[in-house]
């Protein structure tokens, strides 16, 4: 049952990321990405990290890919028009992307070589107390280093917006 | 029992009640609605109206299903499915009552109890906003995409009050299961007074359920925050280019979310189906009280000279309260009925909240509602959120 759920929202994640690239719409696009992270947050599920999967569609699906989407209404972003494309991408892209998945694959396997398998619904540290366990005793000045990086990034961001604004 | 058989039985009893009152919710408003505006409301169908949603439902069917030529054909067709379908979607985790016994088994009335009950609420709401904002877009419409552009701000900015609003209570129950939520609220002070959040100690979250409700108005897209479909500005918003059934899943959904709103808002702060005051003071013969003196008022209304027209109906209706007084009578189905009838009684005051305030506010300007949410509501969560969690830090 859970590998047959992970072939499924696999196949979805795989296929909507590809079609993220392929289609011309910047919406049609975003909606493919939320695809992706709907998917990305089965998966969690079926590996027992149920916290995790809720924030993915939390923040993810819910908030950044809605700003997204808002963003592209508002500018009002037409379909992307295809030229100027080299001959060069067209006939060697397809092959170097194979080349790539195999060198990934291959060096998974040389840095990684004694990794356990996956099982489903194995991870017994998914729950909600157990990641706000860990955030705030083992790995808090990380998480606080990453609470005030985001601050910055905020702040940045408005700079940047005041300074158009002028 | 079979748990799939069990679990098919509840999900079927779950989804008639809530598309019963779906439909019954839309007579109660506009009846509440004309008689706060001193009319009488629907009353042509059926005694007192109380066939119109019927008759509203076969007219939807019936409409002509117009598609413009100039829409982006999938999205304007997934877009009501998708509202629609997350909107349902959350009533999943709320716990309706406690523990009841039938056919020899134990059952939750509760469809199903997840251990990230509360994430999974604010998950689905969160993109339940693609609905709105795709049928904007989609609908390739001046009126449609502001109002589709106006929704996906307005929900981003008030899903964070509503979060920090959610997650004060959050740490006096210590869990995020639903059902713990409500078991964590019994008991009673000085042995009456309720442990519902909104006055527990050591921090009572009274704060909270006020800006909960507030961002729950602009999350359902209710007046007094109703901009997306603001019919003087934008025709009817976001739905303007949709008939029949596609636009009455819209409908449906905005109803539904109100629904899921108010039945959150009784688990998180009003005690779900725990009753207002301890049954060792007589708090289970409350329901039987209120449906007897709802039919005496119905039977003497009924049998006054002066209401011709509804000597027949009113003396039903009275008939009908008399027979679910005495049914909150038998001791084998009490303990299974009082506390639905306490969920319900708590989530019927809301929806009356929700329906009396669209009669008496009117609508905020859009740049009111940006600084509303912003510069008052999201501090005065936080800040509530911080004492409630030094008061808890300090006291536990």
């Amino acid at each position: 049952m859970d590998v047959i759920l992970f072939l499924i929202f696999a196949a979805i994640a795989v296929v909507c990321g590809i079609n993220v690239v392929v289609q011309s719409h910047p919406i049609s696009s975003a909606i493919s990405l939320i695809g992706v992270m709907g998917a990305l947050a089965v998966l969690y599920l079926l590996l027992g990290a149920e916290f995790l999967a809720a924030a993915q569609v939390i923040v993810y699906a819910g908030a950044i890919m809605v700003l997204f989407v808002f963003v592209i209404m508002l500018l009002n972003a037409g379909a992307e028009t295809r030229r100027g494309r080299s001959w060069m991408a067209q006939l060697l892209g397809l092959p170097l992307v194979f080349a790539f998945l195999g060198l990934m694959a291959y060096f998974v396997q040389h840095v990684f070589p004694g990794a356990a398998e996956v099982h489903f619904g194995a991870f017994r540290h998914g729950t909600a107390l157990d990641v706000g366990r860990a955030l705030f005793t083992q790995y808090l000045l990380p998480f606080e280093v990453v609470s005030v990086l985001i601050l910055i990034a905020i702040l940045g961001a408005v700079v940047l917006a005041r300074k158009e604004l002028e | 029992m079979n748990f799939f058989l069990l679990s098919l039985i509840k999900a079927v009893v779950v989804a008639f009640v809530l598309l019963t009152t779906l439909a019954y919710l839309q007579w109660v408003e506009r009846k509440v609605i004309a008689h706060i505006q001193v009319r009488l409301g629907p009353s042509r169908v059926g005694p007192h109206g109380l066939l119109q949603p019927l008759a509203d439902v076969i007219k939807l069917i019936t409409k002509e299903d117009l598609i413009p030529p100039y829409v982006n054909k999938f999205l304007y067709l997934a877009a009501p499915f998708f509202a629609i379908t997350m909107a349902l979607i959350s009533i999943s985790v709320i716990p309706f009552g406690a523990e009841i016994h039938i056919f020899g088994g134990g059952t939750w009335m509760q469809l199903t109890d997840l251990n990230i009950g509360v994430l999974f609420v604010l998950a689905v709401s969160s993109v339940g906003v693609y609905g709105i904002a795709l049928a904007g877009w989609a609908s390739n419409n001046k009126y449609s995409l502001m109002g589709g552009l106006r929704s996906s701000a307005q929900m981003i900015s008030y899903e964070l009050p509503l979060s920090m609003a959610i997650a004060a209570p959050l740490l006096l129950a210590n869990t995020l299961s639903l059902r713990h939520i409500v078991e964590q609220q019994s008991g009673y002070y000085l042995g009456f007074i309720p442990r519902w959040s909104i006055v527990q100690g050591p921090m009572p979250q009274i704060f909270s359920f006020v800006i909960f409700l507030i961002a729950a108005f602009a999350e359902t897209n209710r007046i007094p925050f109703d901009l997306p479909e603001a019919e003087n500005e934008l025709v009817a918003g976001y739905h303007t280019e949709y008939s029949s059934m596609k636009f009455a899943g819209f409908f449906m959904a905005e109803y539904s979310n109100m629904i899921t709103v108010c039945a959150m808002t009784t688990t998180l702060f009003l005690g779900g189906w725990l009753p207002l005051w301890p049954a060792s003071a007589g708090s289970n013969y409350v329901p039987v009280l209120i449906f007897l003196f709802a039919g005496l008022v119905a039977l003497y209304h009924g049998l006054h000279p002066a209401r011709r027209m509804d000597k027949f109906t009113l003396p039903v209706v009275a008939i009908v309260f008399f027979v679910l007084a005495a049914v909150f009578l038998i001791p084998a189905l009490r303990g299974a009925l009082l506390p639905l009838f306490w969920f319900a009684a708590k989530t019927g005051a809301l929806l009356f909240l929700f329906i009396w305030i669209r009669g008496t506010l009117p609508r905020f300007r859009y740049d009111q509602l940006m600084a509303f949410a912003w510069k008052f509501m999201f501090p005065i969560a936080v800040l509530n959120l911080m004492v409630t969690g030094f008061l808890v830090a300090v006291f536990s």
